[in-house]
C-alpha cells in the first residue's frame, strides 16, 4: 500500500449548544498522512484549533475500533462516510485524495438533539431499551445455560441481530429518520431465542411505541439503514419486528403491557 | 391493545400501506386485463360490453366502493406518514449522497404517490366521471372506446398520461416489494423472489397500460 | 498499617460458602432507604447497579460516555472462561482457579482467585438467560473454545463480540432497573471526587459533561467500577475516554493503590504507524490458535514477506518455547517481540513489528477441507481457497478490521503485530469484600486489584468484571450495609459536600487559568513516551529512576504551559481530558515508584535485573511475595505491604518450555 499526504478543506458543522443556531465553518488542514483515521485527522484539525487559540470541534468517540458506537459523523453525505459496514473511526484517510472537499454534520434526527458541534443526545435509544429490550431475568433466577438448547441457526441470527452497536446510523441515513433498524434488531435477536419468548409481546409492542414518542420516523422500507450500518444488520429484523408486532396486537390484551 | 393503538402505531400505518397497496395492486392486473380488451381491435365491442358490465352489475359496484376505500386509506396514509417523517428531521442535511446500493425511487414515494394521485385524479375525471354521470344522474351514454380513442389522441392527454403511467412504474418497482416488507414478509429465501415478481409485474402492468394510448395514437387500433 | 484482608476461614473450596452463610443482610424494608452510587457501566458496574436495583436498593449509576452500552468492556473480543466442564475434558473450579493463580505468576489472593472460579459458571447461565447469544453446537449446547493455551476448552464466545455481548446483556438489565425507577442513569457525568464523612464514603462530586456544572451526590456507599488505568502510557487499547480519576481521587483521600506497576502488554496489536496515531487496536488472542509468529533471520531484512524462504524465517516463540509455542501466555510473547526488536530483526517500515502469518493455517485447513469434500489431487489454488473460507469463518471480522487500518490483506501477506498496554491487573486495594481501605468505598472489575495477580489469563477479564458485579459484591456490600440501616440520607448541603465541590471547582479553575501554550495531548503523549519506553516491557532501576525525574518535570511543565480552551460551565471535552491527564501525571509516578521497589520479574512486571541465565523472568517469592498497597500522604507515597499466603498452591517458577 502506497503512503501518501494530503491537504484538505473541511466544512465542519459548529453549534455551540442545542438552544443555539448552528452554521458551517471551513478549515483548512494539511501534510495529513493517507494512514490516518478520519477521527486522528481530526484531532490534528483540533491541535491546530487549540494552538490558534480556538475551541476544537466536540465530537463523540470513544474506542476507536468500530465497537462502542460513540462516533458519528455525517460525512459528505454518508453516515459514517463513504465506507460500507464502517464506523467513521474506522475510516482511514486513504479513501481521501489531495485537494478534497469534505462536508462534516451531526446527525440530523429530533430525538437526537445537538448538544454541541458534531455531538448529539443519543439518550432516546436508552429509554427504547428501557421499554423492553432486555429479559427480565433477577441475577440467580437463571437455569444451567445448556438447560434450555438453542439450534446453532437460532444462535447466529440472533447474534447477526445482536451485533447491534447502538450509534444511530440508521437514523441518521434514513430519509424518514426511524429507528426500526434498532429496534427490529434488539426485538430479533430476543424472538429468536426461547429465553425472550415470555415477553415477547410486551416487547415489542413498548418498544415500538415509544420510538414513536421520542420523534422518530417511520419506516419507508428503503433500507438506507442496511446499507449504512456499521455491522451490517439486515433490513429482515425490521419485517421480523413488524410480525412480532401484529401477533402481539391479535395475542394479547392490556394485562402484562407496561403503559 | 385495541386495534385502534394497532392501526395508528407506526407499524400498523404501514401494515395499512401495505395491505391496501397489495389491493390496489391486484386491482391493476383487474383493471389492465379489461382493458386489454381493446387489443382485439373490434372496433371496442368487447371492450365495451365489459365495461358496461363493470359498471352496471351491483357486485362491481359494491367492490369499486372498496376500492376506492382502499385508495382512501392509501393515499391518506400516506399523506400523514409523509408529514410525519418530515418532522422527524426538522433540520436538513445540507449534503446528501445516494448510497449505491438504494434505488433512487425508494425515497421518493411520497412524491411518486402524489403524481400518481393527480393522474388518478385526471384519469377519472376523462373516463369515470362519465360513466357515473350516465348512471346516476341520466347523463348520454358513453361510449368508452370512443372515449378512450379521443384523448389518446391528443397530444397533450398522451404526454401526461406518459408521465403519469412513469410516476407508476417507479411507485410499483418500490410499492410491491415494500409492501410485504411492511406486512412483516421477508425472508432470505423469498424476498429475492418477490422482489423479481415486483419488478416484472410493475413492468408488465405499466407497458400493457402504456401500449394503449401508444396504439391509438400511432393508429394501430381503429 | 496493618491490612485486613478479611479472608474467611476454612477450606479453600468452602470460604465463600462460609462467607454466605454468615454474612450480615440488610432487610428488603431496610434496602428501599438506601442508597448505593456506582460508577462506571462497563461489565462490573453495570452488572452491580442491575443487580443491586433488583436487590431493592436505591442505585445511581454514573458514567462518562452518552450511554452507558458504550463502556470499553465492550471491545473485548475473545471470551470468557468458566468452569462449566461443558467439554468433559477435566475442567473443575479448582483447574481454572489454580491456572487463574499460575498465570497471576503467584501475585494475587489464593482465596478471591478461587472465589472468581467458582461463581464463573453462574455468570454464563445468568448470561445465557438474559439471551447473549453465545456460540452453539449443532445439538443446541454452547459451544467452547480453548484460549490462551490452556489445556481445556472452557472459553464461552460469541464471535468475536463476547464482550460486546455480555456487556449489552448487562446494559438490559440496568436499563430494566432504570426503567422500575431502582437505578437513577447518570451519563454523561464524570466522578471528580469522592465525599467522606466521619470515615466513611457518603457520595461524590460529579461533573455534568454537558453543562459543565458540577454536581453532588450522596450515597451510603460508593461503587467504583471505573476500569484500569491503561492510558497512562498515551497508546493503548483502551478508549479515549478510560482514565484513572475516579481511582486516583479515591486514593487520594485514602484508598490504598496496590501493585500499579502491574499492566499488562498483550502481544497482538497493530503496530503505531506514525506520531498522530491516537489509539492501538488489539487483534485478538485467539489468531494466535492458527497464526504463526516469526521476523526474518537476517537483521535488517527489507525483503517482502513472501520472499523470504522458509528456512530464512526465525519462527521465534516456537524456538524457544517448544512446548506452548505461539500460545505462551501474553507476557511472554510480548517481551519475546520486544526483544526480536530490539535486536534489529523487526519488520514493517517502522521495524517495530513482527510477522503472523496465517499461510500455513490456509494451507493446513485446505487440505483437510479438500479431503472432507472428497476432492482428488487438489490444486494449490483450490486448497488455498478452501483454505481460506475456514479462515474467514473463524477469523473473518478480525481480518476486515485489520485490511481497514492498514490496508493490506492479511490473506494474502502475513499481518504486522506488536505488543500494546492493553489491562491493568493493578488497582485499588481492597479486601475479600471488595472494599477499599475506605470504609464504604467498593472497587470492583479492573479497577481493583484482587484476582489477577501480576498477569491476566486471556478470557478472564470479562469473567472478573461480572463475578463482582453479579455474585460478588451484592453480598458482600449489604454486610457493610446492614451496619448503616440508621444512617438517614445525609443532604448535600453538608459541609463534608461543600469543601469536595470547592476543592474540584478551584482545581479546575487552576487548570483553566494556567492559559500556557501546549495541548493536553501534548503532555500526554509525552507522558506515554517515558512510561512506555521506562516503564513498558521492561524495566531496570536506572530506566525507572530517571523516568521518576521526567514524569516530576513534565508534570511541573503541564501546570505551567497547559492550554484548556473554552469554557468551565459549557461542555468541554478539553477541559475533561486535562483533568484526567492531570491523574495519569500523579500515577504515572507512583507506578514507576512500585516497579523500582519490586526488584524480582513477575507476569507482566519485568525487572532486566532479575532473569535467568535464558533471559527468562525470575520470581523472587521469599522477599517479594505480597502485595504493595500504596497509601497517599500529602508527604508521599507509604508503601504498606500484605503478604501472600498460599495454603493450598504453592507457587512454583511458571515454565513454558
Amino acid at each position: 500500500m502506497e503512503h501518501y499526504t494530503m491537504n484538505l478543506t473541511l466544512k465542519v458543522w459548529r453549534q455551540k449548544n442545542s438552544q443555539e443556531h448552528g452554521h458551517f465553518e471551513t478549515f483548512q488542514v494539511k501534510d495529513i498522512s493517507s494512514e490516518m483515521s478520519f477521527l486522528e485527522m481530526f484531532d490534528v484539525l483540533n491541535e491546530q484549533l487549540i494552538n490558534e487559540g480556538k475551541e476544537p470541534i466536540a465530537f463523540d468517540h470513544d474506542c476507536r475500533e468500530g465497537i462502542c458506537g460513540a462516533c458519528s459523523m455525517y460525512v459528505d453525505g454518508r453516515a459514517h462516510g463513504p465506507w460500507e459496514k464502517n464506523t467513521v473511526c474506522q475510516l482511514h484517510m486513504r479513501a481521501y485524495k489531495d485537494g478534497d472537499t469534505i462536508v462534516v454534520e451531526p446527525w440530523r434526527s429530533a430525538a437526537f438533539p445537538v448538544i454541541k458541534d458534531l455531538m448529539v443526545d443519543r439518550r432516546a435509544f436508552d429509554r427504547i431499551i428501557e421499554a423492553g429490550g432486555f429479559v427480565s431475568v433477577n441475577t440467580g433466577n437463571a437455569p444451567d445455560a445448556n438447560a434450555i438448547p438453542v439450534s446453532k441457526v437460532a444462535a447466529d441470527e440472533a447474534f447477526d441481530a445482536a451485533a447491534c452497536i447502538g450509534c444511530g446510523a440508521c437514523v441518521a441515513a434514513c430519509p424518514n429518520g426511524s429507528a426500526a433498524l434498532f429496534i427490529g434488531a434488539k426485538v430479533s435477536q430476543l424472538a429468536f431465542l426461547p429465553q425472550g419468548d415470555a415477553e415477547r409481546a410486551s416487547r415489542v409492542r413498548n418498544m415500538v411505541d415509544q420510538a414513536a414518542k421520542e420523534g422518530f420516523g417511520n419506516c419507508g422500507n428503503i433500507y438506507n439503514c442496511e446499507a449504512e450500518c456499521p455491522k451490517g444488520i439486515s433490513v429482515g429484523n425490521i419485517a421480523k419486528m413488524k410480525r412480532e408486532y401484529m401477533r402481539a396486537s391479535v395475542t394479547t390484551g392490556p394485562a402484562g403491557i407496561r403503559e | 391493545m385495541t386495534w385502534k393503538q394497532t392501526l395508528t402505531s407506526p407499524v400498523g400505518r404501514k401494515f395499512v400501506m401495505g395491505f391496501t397497496g397489495l389491493f390496489l395492486i391486484a386491482f391493476l392486473i383487474v383493471h389492465a386485463g379489461l382493458n386489454a380488451t381493446i387489443f382485439m381491435n373490434d372496433d371496442g365491442a368487447t371492450f365495451n360490453a365489459v365495461a358496461g358490465f363493470m359498471s352496471h352489475n351491483w357486485i362491481m359496484r359494491i367492490l369499486e366502493l372498496g376500492l376506492f376505500i382502499g385508495f382512501a386509506f392509501h393515499i391518506v396514509q400516506g399523506l400523514m406518514l409523509w408529514k410525519m417523517n418530515r418532522a422527524a428531521r426538522p433540520v436538513k442535511y445540507s449534503m446528501k449522497r445516494y448510497i449505491p446500493k438504494i434505488k433512487w425511487y425508494s425515497r421518493y414515494m411520497g412524491l411518486l404517490g402524489t403524481l400518481v394521485l393527480l393522474y388518478l385524479v385526471m384519469h377519472l375525471a376523462h373516463f369515470w366521471v362519465h360513466t357515473k354521470d350516465e348512471l346516476y344522474f341520466g347523463g348520454s351514454e358513453v361510449n368508452l372506446y370512443e372515449r378512450m380513442r379521443d384523448i389518446f389522441t391528443q397530444p397533450l392527454w398522451f404526454v401526461l398520461y406518459m408521465l403519469g403511467l412513469a410516476s407508476l412504474l417507479f411507485h410499483l418497482l418500490h410499492g410491491f416489494q415494500s409492501a410485504f416488507q411492511s406486512l412483516g414478509m421477508n425472508d432470505k429465501a423469498w424476498t429475492p423472489l418477490v422482489k423479481k415478481a415486483g419488478v416484472a409485474y410493475s413492468v408488465i402492468i405499466v407497458v400493457l397500460f402504456a401500449l394503449m394510448p401508444i396504439a391509438f395514437m400511432a393508429g394501430w387500433l381503429q | 498499617m496493618v491490612l485486613d484482608s478479611k479472608i474467611p476461614a476454612g477450606d479453600l473450596k468452602d470460604k465463600w460458602q462460609n462467607y454466605k452463610d454468615h454474612c450480615k443482610l440488610v432487610s428488603p424494608a431496610n434496602k428501599r432507604n438506601i442508597q448505593i452510587i456506582v460508577i462506571g457501566t462497563g461489565l462490573a458496574g453495570a452488572s452491580a447497579a442491575a443487580t443491586l436495583g433488583e436487590l431493592g436498593y436505591n442505585v445511581k449509576a454514573f458514567c462518562f460516555q452518552d450511554s452507558p452500552r458504550r463502556a470499553h468492556s465492550i471491545a473485548a473480543q475473545g471470551g470468557i472462561n468458566a468452569a462449566k466442564n461443558y467439554q468433559n475434558d477435566g475442567d473443575s473450579t479448582f483447574r481454572l482457579y489454580y491456572e487463574t493463580l499460575k498465570g497471576g505468576d503467584y501475585r494475587s489472593r489464593e482465596a478471591n482467585t478461587y472465589r472468581l472460579a467458582e461463581v464463573s459458571g453462574n455468570i454464563i447461565d445468568q448470561a445465557t438467560a438474559q439471551g447473549v447469544p453465545f456460540a452453539r453446537e449443532y445439538g443446541g449446547t454452547l459451544a467452547n473454545r480453548s484460549f490462551g493455551g490452556t489445556q481445556v476448552s472452557r472459553t464461552f464466545y460469541a464471535r468475536g463480540q463476547t464482550g460486546q455481548q455480555l456487556l449489552l446483556g448487562a446494559y438490559g438489565a440496568l436499563e430494566r432497573q432504570v426503567a422500575t425507577g431502582k437505578v437513577t442513569m447518570y451519563s454523561r457525568h464524570e466522578m471528580l471526587d469522592l465525599v467522606i464523612i466521619d470515615g466513611k464514603a457518603r457520595g461524590i462530586i460529579a461533573r455534568n459533561l454537558v453543562t459543565g456544572k458540577l454536581e453532588r451526590y450522596f450515597g451510603h456507599a460508593v461503587v467504583l467500577a471505573s476500569g484500569g488505568y491503561g492510558n497512562v502510557f498515551f497508546l493503548s487499547t483502551n478508549a479515549m475516554g478510560s482514565n484513572v480519576t475516579a481511582s486516583w481521587k479515591s486514593h487520594k483521600k485514602g484508598a490504598f493503590f496496590a501493585n500499579p506497576c502491574f499492566t499488562q502488554i498483550h502481544p497482538t496489536c497493530i503496530p503505531v504507524s506514525g506520531d498522530y496515531q491516537s489509539k492501538l487496536t488489539l487483534m485478538s488472542e485467539s489468531l494466535r490458535n492458527d497464526g504463526r509468529i516469526w521476523v526474518p533471520k537476517k537483521k535488517d531484512d527489507n525483503r517482502k514477506a513472501k520472499d523470504i524462504p522458509h528456512d530464512e524465517r526465525d519462527y521465534y516463540l516456537e524456538r524457544r518455547y517448544p512446548a506452548f509455542g505461539n500460545l505462551v501466555p501474553r507476557d511472554v510473547a510480548s517481551r519475546a517481540a520486544k526483544e526480536r526488536c530490539d535486536a534489529g530483526y523487526g519488520v514493517g517500515s517502522s521495524k517495530m513489528a513482527v510477522y503472523l502469518d496465517f499461510a500455513d493455517a490456509i494451507k493446513r485447513y485446505g487440505k483437510m477441507e479438500a479431503h472432507k469434500k472428497v476432492i482428488e489431487n487438489p490444486s494449490e489454488e483450490t486448497i488455498r481457497e478452501l483454505g481460506m473460507q475456514v479462515v474467514k469463518d473463524k477469523y473473518g471480522n478480525l481480518f476486515e478490521m485489520y485490511e481497514k487500518i492498514t490496508g493490506e490483506n492479511p490473506y494474502e501477506v502475513p499481518m504486522r503485530i506488536y505488543p500494546a498496554v492493553h489491562y491493568t491487573m493493578g488497582g485499588l486495594w481492597v479486601d475479600y469484600e471488595l472494599q477499599t481501605t475506605v470504609p464504604g468505598l467498593f472497587a470492583i472489575g479492573e479497577c481493583n486489584f484482587s484476582d489477577h495477580g501480576a498477569n491476566r489469563l486471556g478470557a478472564s477479564a470479562l469473567m472478573q468484571g461480572l463475578a463482582d458485579g453479579y455474585f460478588v459484591l451484592p453480598y458482600t456490600i449489604g454486610n457493610y450495609l446492614s451496619s448503616e440501616i440508621r444512617t438517614p440520607a445525609i443532604p448535600v448541603t453538608d459541609p463534608a459536600f461543600e469543601e469536595a465541590e470547592k476543592a474540584v471547582a478551584e482545581r479546575i479553575n487552576k487548570l483553566m487559568n494556567i492559559k500556557g501554550a501546549r495541548s493536553v495531548d501534548h503532555f500526554h503523549r509525552e507522558l506515554g513516551k517515558i512510561m512506555w519506553d521506562k516503564c513498558g516491557m521492561a524495566r531496570n532501576e536506572k530506566g525507572l529512576t530517571e523516568a521518576i525525574t521526567e514524569i516530576q518535570q513534565l508534570r511541573e511543565e503541564f501546570w505551567k504551559d497547559l492550554r484548556v480552551p473554552g469554557e468551565v460551565e459549557s461542555m468541554n471535552p478539553e477541559l475533561d481530558k486535562a483533568q484526567r491527564v492531570a491523574d495519569f501525571m500523579e500515577l504515572a509516578e507512583l507506578m514507576c515508584r512500585d516497579a523500582l521497589n519490586r526488584r524480582e520479574s513477575c507476569g507482566g512486571h519485568f525487572r532486566e535485573e532479575s532473569q535467568t541465565s535464558e533471559g527468562e523472568a525470575l520470581r523472587i517469592d521469599d522477599e517479594f511475595s505480597f502485595v504493595s498497597a500504596w497509601e497517599y500522604k500529602p508527604e508521599g507515597e507509604v508503601l504498606n505491604k500484605e503478604p501472600l499466603i498460599f495454603e493450598v498452591s504453592k507457587p512454583s517458577q511458571r515454565s513454558y518450555k
